[in-house]
């Protein structure tokens, strides 16, 4: 194996259930339950995967959910958006420990 | 302006090359095949309500996606006496709806004829309208002549915004929709009580498959009406056909068996057992048969002993023939399945 991720893996995903059936049956009814058209459209939610997809820094995700919202109507401007949106988090979420890394040096500091 | 395939001498301009390369994919079983599990073989018409008509290639575009392979250059075009067969034909019967292609259809020199005899049949007309060319300076009059024969327009426009409609259609063509749809919407067409239709068609600009109709809808809405003042009727979302100049992208971009993989593994059963090719007729430029407009640009005549020609043409036969089925079909049966008429579930 050249590589730990191979895209057609992603194919393989319900190959989960081979371990635990019962497990996998409530994760996919679950998932399904998330994604459908709720309070959040479909297209929203899609949006959201692929920011957290790119959080989380998952290629499958990254590569289902570029098609998933594309096939939701979304456009690669909103797409990039998104990305900057977890991108801001993550950073942001750096960041923000900052302000801990400053209690510290003002509790030490004369 | 881009070439045709037949223009630039691409072997894909050969419907038989294009049939070769279907068959030849391994990244979906047999399209019969899989129709024999749904239990949906043979395919059979179930009646008659579309009579559409290919007046020809000729288009003043050149979009990555034709399944025509139809542009500025070709040359092939119906001509009056294959018109008459069809109004003769059509008045034969009681289909209820003419469905008018190309090309642009309007390019053609019979098509004005074609819409008054059809609406003088007392029969629905659509026009599928690329937009651009109501800017024509041949075509000043057209939309007017729609207008006043009541003739329903189909119009192409593959998103609201300019990046991807010119990415998918050719430079320029967004601007020149809008300026198209706000003279459609003067003229009464997609205002609320006119009558006038004005129905929208949504192709992906790549490949991948079309969103939900429905959902898709309302973005278009929103935005055409609040960026460009624009109303319109319905929004429909037709797959792209793996076929012609679309085959072509996949092709060279890489995606023709991530393309076909992705047909076959949204196969819809409710999807499939609806397409439209079980309750229309598509007529040729030259008066050929064919079950639908994609099965006619890959040379596939209407098959199984059917009539194959305008001349021929026998409702009874038709009503119950036999379809003539291709991999290319997966393109009309992955999700919520497609048709000239949008989403079939």
């Amino acid at each position: 194996m050249e590589t730990y991720y191979h895209p057609h893996d992603l194919t393989k995903f319900p190959d989960m259930g081979k371990g635990n059936k019962a497990l996998w049956e409530k994760f996919s009814s679950y998932y399904n339950a998330v994604f459908a058209e709720g309070a959040l459209a479909e297209r929203e939610k899609a949006l959201i995967a692929l920011a957290v997809a790119h959080a989380v820094q998952c290629p499958y995700c990254i590569d289902a959910y570029s098609q998933a919202c594309l096939e939701k109507g979304s456009n690669a401007e909103e797409m990039t958006e998104a990305v900057h949106v977890a991108c801001a988090i993550r950073g942001g979420a750096s960041l923000v420990h900052g302000v801990q890394m400053r209690n510290v040096v003002e509790k030490l500091s004369m | 302006m881009g070439l045709s395939l037949l223009a630039r001498q691409s072997p894909l301009a050969s419907a038989q090359v294009q049939r070769q390369h279907l068959s030849a994919t391994n990244a979906c079983p047999p399209f019969d095949a899989k129709m024999q599990e749904a239990g949906l073989t043979p395919l059979h018409a179930t009646g008659l309500t579309v009579f559409q008509i290919n007046v020809g290639k000729l288009c003043n575009q050149t979009c990555r996606h034709c399944h025509v392979d139809a542009g500025p250059d070709r040359q092939e075009q119906m001509t009056r006496e294959t018109a008459e067969l069809c109004i003769e034909a059509l008045a034969q019967t009681d289909i209820p709806t003419v469905d008018i292609t190309g090309g642009a259809p309007e390019l053609n020199p019979n098509f004005r004829w074609l819409a008054e005899q059809s609406r003088a049949l007392g029969r629905h007309v659509m026009d599928r309208c690329n937009l651009t060319v109501l800017l024509l300076p041949s075509q000043a009059d057209l939309a007017e002549f729609l207008a006043f024969h009541h003739v329903e327009v189909i119009a192409s426009l593959p998103y609201f915004r300019s990046a991807q409609t010119d990415a998918q259609r050719g430079a320029g063509v967004f601007e020149k929709s809008i300026l198209a749809l706000r003279m459609l919407n003067r003229f009464g067409y997609g205002v609320e009580g006119s009558g006038l239709g004005l129905n929208l068609v949504f192709n992906p600009v790549g490949a991948f498959l079309p969103p939900k109709q429905d959902a898709i809808e309302a973005q278009f809405r929103r935005q055409l009406l609040h960026e460009h003042g624009i109303t319109f009727n319905r929004l429909y979302t037709i797959a792209n056909m793996p076929i012609s100049r679309f085959l072509e992208f996949l092709m060279e971009s890489g995606n023709h068996e991530d393309y076909m993989e992705r047909l076959a593994n949204a196969f819809n059963p409710a999807a499939a057992a609806g397409v439209m090719c079980r309750y229309t007729v598509s007529v040729g430029w030259d008066g050929t048969l064919y079950d639908c407009d994609f099965n006619q640009m890959l040379d596939m005549p209407i098959g199984y002993g059917a009539p194959r020609h305008i001349k021929e043409f026998n409702t009874a036969q038709l009503h119950t023939r036999r379809i003539t089925t291709a991999n290319h079909c997966y393109g009309c049966t992955a999700g919520v399945g497609s048709s000239c008429g949008g989403t079939i579930t």
